[in-house]
């Protein structure tokens, strides 16, 4: 497998941040601030190390940019992840992340947005799993250990939000990054193999109307952290109180 | 009643038996076909994603529980009439977990991963509870049955039956738990459910047993007397009714929260087969025309009116969980409330299933296993009810 590269963008912009760490942009004329927008993520995670509690990945799912017809976001998601398989019944296909048409019934107000595996804190999925291999890492990113998962389906009767997914059928030409398996169940991991080596998931990085962001939640300093400060958000369910890592603006 | 020539009769179990092997097998063949290709030969997807196999399977652990309301009755609560049934009611449930837990098992999706099962243990979830209740079941069940059995042990079998009493209510309140448990669906996350399982297995697991109870009678040329046959009628119809009570609570409840009237009028109205298996599986066959059968004297004296009311209980019982099980997954999940919603996965849409050949051919696996469990079981241990009369009589156990 290659090394990642580095991006010489995100590093140039990196080291702007950090030079003007505390203030958070730096000035390059007057009245035109260079904003660390891109600024995804802490360095990448050495290999051997534990992810780490004091951060909390997040997502944040600006639908008023989400523009309807679109599905680069599921094309991302699909060719990152390796789901290609495509089932005689499409219901049997995994689902990581789909398109949702909402119309508000109050005014007839049209929104999509992208759904996928919100992450919660205290995920029900966990809850439930008999074997633990529906688990939440450290860093707040939810997955299946396909090794313990054993495919009794509970965490997929058990998630509010019909993320999860159960394989179906015997898998091909899968991403060695992410082994996916017949019988057990998976969903978005956040492209966790791509944030551990410091990049974005797919889905963000393909968005073309930049609707998505992703980074630390835990990090006051961060474009997420910030956006969610300064503009309404809302949590799917949060009537669930299951303190989500997806967060949606404009729903 | 004509007895059956003994040569006749070895020969109708060897049937019998070899019958329920034949079920199991294929049972056990089609669950071997889709741990190979997968559940794509199922008709369940990632929107129904329990089906068939559970219908059955929760109602034969669900039925294996209540069945030992039976021994209960007798070792617990003193009624000498149900003494002799204990040991007839500890193999049926044995015979019923394991068709149960089989069809469970096999439909896992990684059933090879038993070992992983068994040694990975997650305290929060009320599956991983029932990896311990379940065996549990058959240890606590299998003391039982040998204080029974064994006449040293005789003075012990009180204990172990008021044991095994409170382990069963246990691990119904799990079974029920699944769903109790289960915060998001509209259909489930009630915590009526778990008192409404260990009702309903009350009933499930009483009709089993008096259905096995007849059919060993008729097979010895016996005729149940008529004060306990009446006693256990009139214990079946109460369970029968009791259950009704729940279900209604259930679904008046939900049809009161504004949140949930969409789901009642789809399970009780609009959802298709569901409404129709709901009114006319469970409540008509499974209900209303067995508490005629039971308590309308001129229907209940015909022989075979209990036989036909516990079939039809059973039937019932089947409906209402396929409406359960079923129609609660093909209701759509309201992840946006407020909001007409629509995706190329089910979002907003109902579902609909059908149950492939593999998957029924696993379900009815169960019901063999079960089925050849009990048959082999009557045959060797001779498990049918002596009834000494005269003693119930002298007991006041039985009033004519």
């Amino acid at each position: 497998m290659n090394a990642p590269e580095r991006n010489p963008r995100r590093a140039f912009i990196a080291a702007a941040g950090a030079g003007v760490a505390g203030l958070g942009f730096t000035a390059i004329a007057p009245g035109l601030h260079l904003m660390a927008v891109g600024e995804a993520n802490a360095a990448a995670r050495p290999a051997g190390t534990a992810a780490s509690p004091a951060v909390r990945w997040g997502l944040l799912i600006d639908a008023t940019k989400c523009a309807p017809g679109c599905t680069k976001c599921i094309d991302a998601c699909h060719e990152e992840n390796g789901v290609s398989e495509q089932l005689p019944d499409p219901r049997q296909n995994s689902q990581w992340i789909r398109k949702i048409e909402l119309v508000d019934r109050r005014n007839g107000r049209v929104t999509t947005l992208p759904m996928m595996c919100q992450h919660c804190a205290t995920p029900p999925c966990v809850d439930v799993c008999p074997t633990g291999a529906s688990m939440k890492r450290a860093d707040g990113i939810v997955l299946v250990d396909r090794h313990t998962c054993i495919g009794c389906r509970y965490c997929m009767m058990a998630c509010p939000y019909k993320a999860r997914s159960f394989v179906h059928t015997n898998l091909s030409e899968q991403n060695p990054e992410v082994p996916r398996g017949k019988g057990c169940v998976e969903s978005c991991t956040l492209c966790v193999h791509r944030v551990d080596k410091g990049q974005q998931p797919a889905c963000v990085e393909k968005c073309p109307e930049g609707a998505m962001t992703f980074g630390d939640l835990n990090d006051p300093t961060s474009a997420i952290a910030k956006r969610i400060a300064s503009v309404p958000t809302t949590q799917v369910r949060g009537d669930l109180r299951l303190d989500l890592g997806v967060r949606y603006q404009g729903i | 009643m004509a007895t059956l020539n003994p040569r006749h009769e070895e020969g109708l179990f060897y049937v019998l038996a070899a019958l329920g092997g034949l079920v199991a097998a294929i049972g056990v063949g089609a669950a071997l076909y889709m741990e190979h290709t997968g559940h794509v030969v199922t008709g369940m997807n990632n929107q129904i994603v329990w089906g068939l196999p559970h219908v059955f399977a929760i109602f034969l652990i669900v039925a294996a529980s209540g069945v030992l309301n039976v021994a209960s009755i007798g070792s617990v609560f003193g009624k000498k009439a149900y003494k002799s049934r204990a040991p007839l009611s500890a193999l049926l449930c044995i015979a019923m977990l394991t068709g149960g837990l089989a069809v469970i098992m096999l439909d896992l999706g990684r059933a090879d991963r038993l070992m992983v099962a068994a040694t990975h243990f997650n305290p929060t979830s009320v599956f991983g509870w029932n990896v311990i209740l379940y065996p549990g079941m058959y240890a606590i069940v299998a003391v039982y049955l040998w204080t029974l059995m064994e006449q040293r042990m005789n003075p012990y079998s009180k204990a172990a039956g008021l044991a095994t009493f409170i382990w069963r209510i246990l691990l119904t309140t799990g079974t029920g738990s699944i769903f109790a448990f289960l915060i998001a669906r509209q259909a489930y996350g009630s915590a009526l459910l778990p008192a409404m399982f260990i009702i309903m297995s009350f009933a499930w697991g009483l009709a089993v047993f008096m259905i096995v109870q007849k059919t060993m009678f008729g097979w010895n040329a016996m005729t149940l007397h008529p004060a306990i046959r009446s006693r256990m009628k009139n214990l079946l119809g109460t369970f029968i009714a009791a259950v009704f009570y729940f279900v209604a609570t259930y679904h008046l409840t939900n049809i009161y929260f504004a949140k949930q009237t969409a789901f009642e009028e789809f399970i009780l109205l609009s959802g298709g087969i569901f409404p129709t298996l709901f009114w006319v599986g469970y409540v008509l066959l499974g209900t209303i025309i067995p508490l005629l059968l039971i308590y309308v004297p001129d229907l209940n004296r015909f022989r075979g009116s209990v036989f036909a009311a516990s079939a039809l209980i059973i039937v019932g019982a089947f409906c209402l969980l396929y409406v359960f099980i079923i129609g609660g997954q093909a209701f759509p999940l309201e992840i946006f409330p407020g909001y007409d919603v629509k995706s190329d996965f089910m979002d907003g849409a109902i579902d609909h299933y059908s149950a492939s050949l593999p998957e029924a051919l696993l379900a009815f696996g169960g019901l063999g296993i079960a089925f050849t469990i009990t048959t082999i079981g009557v045959r060797v241990l001779r498990f049918l009810p002596q009834d000494d009369i005269a003693e119930l009589e002298a007991a006041g156990s039985i009033v004519d």
